[in-house]
C-alpha cells in the first residue's frame, strides 16, 4: 500500500469513529429520550440537559479532538501543511 | 492607529471594538437615567450598531477578485470561527427559538441537536476537503469535480432555492426589529434592513461581510447572554444559570401540574374564543401554552419526530452554500478543520443558553412568588402593565377573559414567540438599555446572515453562472461589476418577498435545510468519499432529490388535505428525509449504470484527500 493509501485508510478510520460518537449523542440517545427523561442530572430531567447543553458541549469537545488528532495522521504520513500559516 | 498588517492587530481591533461597545452600553444606560426617552435609546442602538458594520464594510472595499469572493484567503482560524458563528445564527436563532422552545418544550429542541450536531458532518466529510479543491463557490466544487456546466447550474440551482428560502426570513427578521425599535412601519423597515445588509457587503464581498460579522458575533453574544446572566442572577436563581436552574426546570413541572398545563385537564380554547382575539391571532400569530416544558412522551413516534427533524437540520447544516464558503477563506486546510471547532464553539454559547432563557422568562410570567407574574393576577392590573401595553399595541401580545372572573388564566394570556427574546427584559423589569441591546443583537444576528446568504447566491450566480459559462473571457472589472449588481438585485427580490410576508420566521428557515439536503449533501459528500461518482449520477441527485423533495413539499403542505398525506410521520419540516433518500440512490445507482470518471478525475479526488500541496484550483480562475 502506498503511503498515500494508508494516510487515507487511517483517515477513513478516525472520520468513522467521530461520526459513531456523533451518531450516539445526536441520534442515538433520543430514540430514548422518555425514558432518559425519568432521570435526572444537575435536578434537570436528562434528555431535556442533553438536548439543551450535554450533547451540544460534546459536540465542541469532539470536533477540537477530530480536528488534533486528524492533523497528527497528516503529520505522521507528511501530509501536514508547511509554511502556509 | 496600530502598527503592523490589519491581521496581526485583529485581537487588538476587536478588543478595542468591544470595550467601545461596553462603554456605549453604559452610556446608554447614564442617558436613560438621565430621562431619555425608551425610544430614542432603541433607535440609537439599532443606529449606532448599523453604522459601525457600514463602516466596516466601506473599509473592507475591494478591486481584487479573491479578496472579494474569498476574503484574500487570509482569514484566521478563530475569526473565521466567530464570522461563521454569526453567518450561522439567523434572526430564527436569535428572535425566535427561545419562543419556539417556550411554547413547545422538548420537542423543540431536536432544532438545537440538529443546528450544533450538522458542525461534525461539516468538519468530518466535507469542509477541508472542499478547502483543498480551493473553489470560489459551492457550484464551483460540484462543477470542477463533476466537470460540465449541467451540474454546475443544477447546484446553482439548489443553492438558490435553498438560499433564497432562508434569506427572505432574514429580511423579514431584519424588518421586525427595525419596525420595533425605530418605531416604523413593517414594510418600510425591510427595506430599511435591506439597505443596512447591503452597505456591508457591496463594496468588499466575501472581505467585508467577513469583518462585519465579527462585529456582529460580538453584539449578538453580548445581547443574549447579559440579560439570562442578569435575570438568574436578580432572582437568586444560581449565578451561573445553565449549570443551576435544574431546581427551575423543577419548579416549572410543579406549576405545570397546578396550573393544568399540558395535563389531561388542561382547557383548551375553542375557535370562536380565539376569533376574539382578532389581529392579534392573525397577524401576531399570538398562541398561549399548551405544552408542558421539558416533558417528553413516550413511544416511537414521539423520539421519531425528536429525531428526524434533527437529522434534517443536521444533513441541512452540511449542505447549505452560505455555511460551506465561509470555510474556503481561511489560510490552510488545517485551519479550516479547527476553524469549524471553534464555530461551533461560538454556536454553544448561544444555543446552549436559550432554553435557560425560555425557562427564566416562563417562570417569570407563571410563577405566583415572583413579583413579575401576570398568571392568576386580575385583568385590571395586567392589562396596565407597560409591556403588556407596547406589546399589545402590536398585536403581539393579547388577553382575553374567557370566563369572565376577571383574572388572568393560562389559556387567556396569549403572545407570540419572538416577544419571549425581545420583551423579556422589560417583563423581568431590567432597565430599557437592556431591550435596546436586545434588539441590536437581533439586527445583527438577521443581518449577518442574510449577508452570507445573499453574498452565496449572487456569487454563484456571478462566478458559476455569468463567469463560467456564459461569458469566460470577462476581465475581473467586469465580474466585479457583475457580482455587485447581482448583490443588489438579489437583495431586492429578497426584501420583495419578505414584505409579502409569506412565511412565518421558522417556517422558511427549516424549509431552507430541507431544500439543501434534498439536492446538495449527497453529490458533495460522495464527490469526495467514492471516487466512482460520476457527472451523471450527480446530475440526477441534485435534480432528482430537489424534485422528489419539493414534490413532497407540495404533497403535504399545500395540496387538498395535505395533511392525510403525511408518510411515516414526515411532515413539511421534514421533507429533506424522501429528498435526501432519493438523492443518494439516484447518485449510487444512475453513476454506477454510466461510465467511470476518468483517470484525471480519479486524481483531482485523491489529491483533495491530502492536506499538503497546492489547491486543485488556482488563486484566481
Amino acid at each position: 500500500m502506498s503511503n498515500r493509501e494508508k494516510h487515507w485508510e487511517k483517515t477513513k478510520g478516525h472520520t468513522a469513529i467521530t461520526l459513531v460518537i456523533w451518531f450516539i449523542f445526536s441520534i442515538g440517545i433520543f430514540i430514548f429520550g422518555h425514558d432518559l427523561n425519568q432521570l435526572t442530572f444537575l435536578n434537570y430531567p436528562l434528555a431535556y440537559y442533553m438536548s439543551a447543553q450535554g450533547s451540544l458541549l460534546i459536540f465542541v469537545i469532539l470536533l477540537f479532538w477530530f480536528a488534533n488528532k486528524q492533523e497528527k495522521i497528516d503529520e505522521e504520513f507528511g501530509f501536514a501543511e508547511r509554511g502556509e500559516e | 492607529m496600530f502598527k503592523g498588517n490589519f491581521i496581526n492587530n485583529l485581537p487588538k481591533i476587536y478588543g478595542t471594538y468591544t470595550g467601545g461597545f461596553l462603554a456605549f452600553v453604559i452610556l446608554m444606560a447614564v442617558l436613560e437615567k438621565a430621562g431619555v426617552a425608551h425610544q430614542t435609546i432603541g433607535i440609537l442602538f439599532v443606529g449606532f450598531t448599523i453604522f459601525i458594520y457600514a463602516l466596516i464594510g466601506y473599509l473592507s472595499r475591494t478591486v481584487q477578485v479573491d479578496a472579494y469572493y474569498l476574503a484574500g484567503r487570509q482569514v484566521p482560524t478563530v475569526f473565521n470561527g466567530m464570522a461563521t458563528a454569526a453567518d450561522w445564527m439567523s434572526g430564527a436563532s436569535f428572535v425566535a427559538m427561545a419562543g419556539g422552545i417556550y411554547f413547545k418544550g422538548y420537542g423543540y429542541m431536536a432544532f438545537l441537536v440538529g443546528w450544533t450536531g450538522g458542525y461534525i458532518l461539516v468538519a468530518a466529510l466535507l469542509a477541508p476537503y472542499l478547502r483543498k479543491f480551493g473553489c470560489y463557490t459551492v457550484p464551483d466544487f460540484i462543477g470542477t469535480r463533476y466537470g460540465g456546466n449541467l451540474v454546475r447550474a443544477a447546484a446553482v440551482l439548489v443553492l438558490f432555492v435553498a438560499s433564497l428560502t432562508y434569506v427572505t426570513a432574514q429580511i423579514n427578521a431584519t424588518g421586525t426589529i427595525a419596525a420595533k425599535a425605530l418605531d416604523i412601519d413593517f414594510k418600510l423597515a425591510v427595506w430599511v434592513g435591506l439597505i443596512s445588509i447591503l452597505l456591508c457587503s457591496m463594496l468588499g464581498g466575501m472581505r467585508a461581510v467577513t469583518w462585519t460579522q465579527v462585529a456582529q458575533y460580538i453584539v449578538l453574544i453580548i445581547a443574549y447572554l447579559l440579560p439570562i446572566f442578569w435575570m438568574s442572577n436578580a432572582n437568586d436563581f444560581g449565578w451561573f444559570p445553565h449549570l443551576m436552574l435544574g431546581d427551575q426546570v423543577q419548579r416549572l413541572h410543579e406549576l405545570e401540574q397546578t396550573l393544568n398545563i399540558g395535563t389531561a385537564d388542561a382547557i383548551i380554547n375553542t375557535k370562536a374564543q380565539l376569533a376574539t382575539l382578532g389581529d392579534a391571532l392573525t397577524k401576531g400569530k399570538v398562541a398561549s401554552i399548551g405544552i408542558a416544558h421539558s416533558d417528553s412522551v413516550a413511544g416511537w413516534p414521539n423520539a421519531w419526530k425528536f429525531i428526524s427533524l434533527a437529522i434534517c437540520m443536521m444533513v441541512g447544516t452540511a449542505s447549505l452554500p452560505h455555511i460551506m464558503m465561509r470555510y474556503f477563506t481561511t489560510p490552510s486546510v488545517k485551519s479550516a478543520r479547527k476553524s469549524v471547532a471553534w464555530s461551533l464553539f461560538f454556536i454553544f454559547l448561544l444555543y446552549s443558553s436559550a432554553p435557560m432563557l425560555a425557562t427564566l422568562s416562563k417562570l417569570q410570567l407563571l410563577d405566583p412568588n415572583l413579583s413579575t407574574s401576570i398568571i392568576g393576577k386580575s385583568h385590571d392590573i395586567v392589562s396596565q402593565l407597560s409591556w403588556v401595553k407596547t406589546w399589545g399595541a402590536r398585536d403581539w401580545v393579547a388577553l382575553a377573559d374567557f370566563n369572565g372572573d376577571g383574572i388572568v388564566q393560562v389559556n387567556e394570556f396569549f403572545m407570540r414567540g419572538d416577544v419571549v427574546v425581545l420583551a423579556t427584559p422589560e417583563i423581568a423589569g431590567l432597565p430599557y438599555v437592556i431591550t435596546g441591546l436586545v434588539a441590536a443583537g437581533g439586527m445583527a444576528a438577521a443581518m449577518s446572515t442574510a449577508d452570507g446568504l445573499i453574498l452565496a447566491i449572487s456569487n454563484a450566480l456571478s462566478h458559476d453562472i455569468y463567469y463560467k459559462i456564459i461569458d469566460p473571457k470577462a476581465d475581473v472589472k467586469k465580474r466585479l461589476l457583475v457580482a455587485r449588481a447581482l448583490l443588489l438585485l438579489i437583495g431586492a427580490f429578497g426584501a420583495f418577498l419578505a414584505s409579502k410576508q409569506l412565511t412565518s420566521i421558522l417556517g422558511g428557515v427549516a424549509w431552507a435545510f430541507d431544500f439543501a439536503m434534498s439536492g446538495l449533501f449527497f453529490p458533495l459528500v460522495l464527490g469526495i468519499w467514492w471516487k466512482r461518482a460520476n457527472r451523471e449520477g450527480a446530475i440526477a441527485g441534485i435534480l432528482g432529490g430537489l424534485f422528489v423533495g419539493s414534490a413532497y413539499l407540495y404533497y403535504v403542505k399545500f395540496a387538498e388535505n395535505a395533511a392525510d398525506n403525511v408518510i411515516w410521520g414526515v411532515d413539511n419540516l421534514r421533507f429533506g428525509i424522501f429528498g435526501g433518500l432519493a438523492s443518494l440512490i439516484l447518485v449510487i445507482v444512475v453513476s454506477l449504470m454510466t461510465k467511470a470518471p476518468d483517470s484525471a478525475i480519479q486524481a483531482m479526488v485523491s489529491e483533495a484527500r491530502i492536506p499538503s500541496g497546492k489547491t486543485i484550483l488556482g488563486k484566481q480562475h
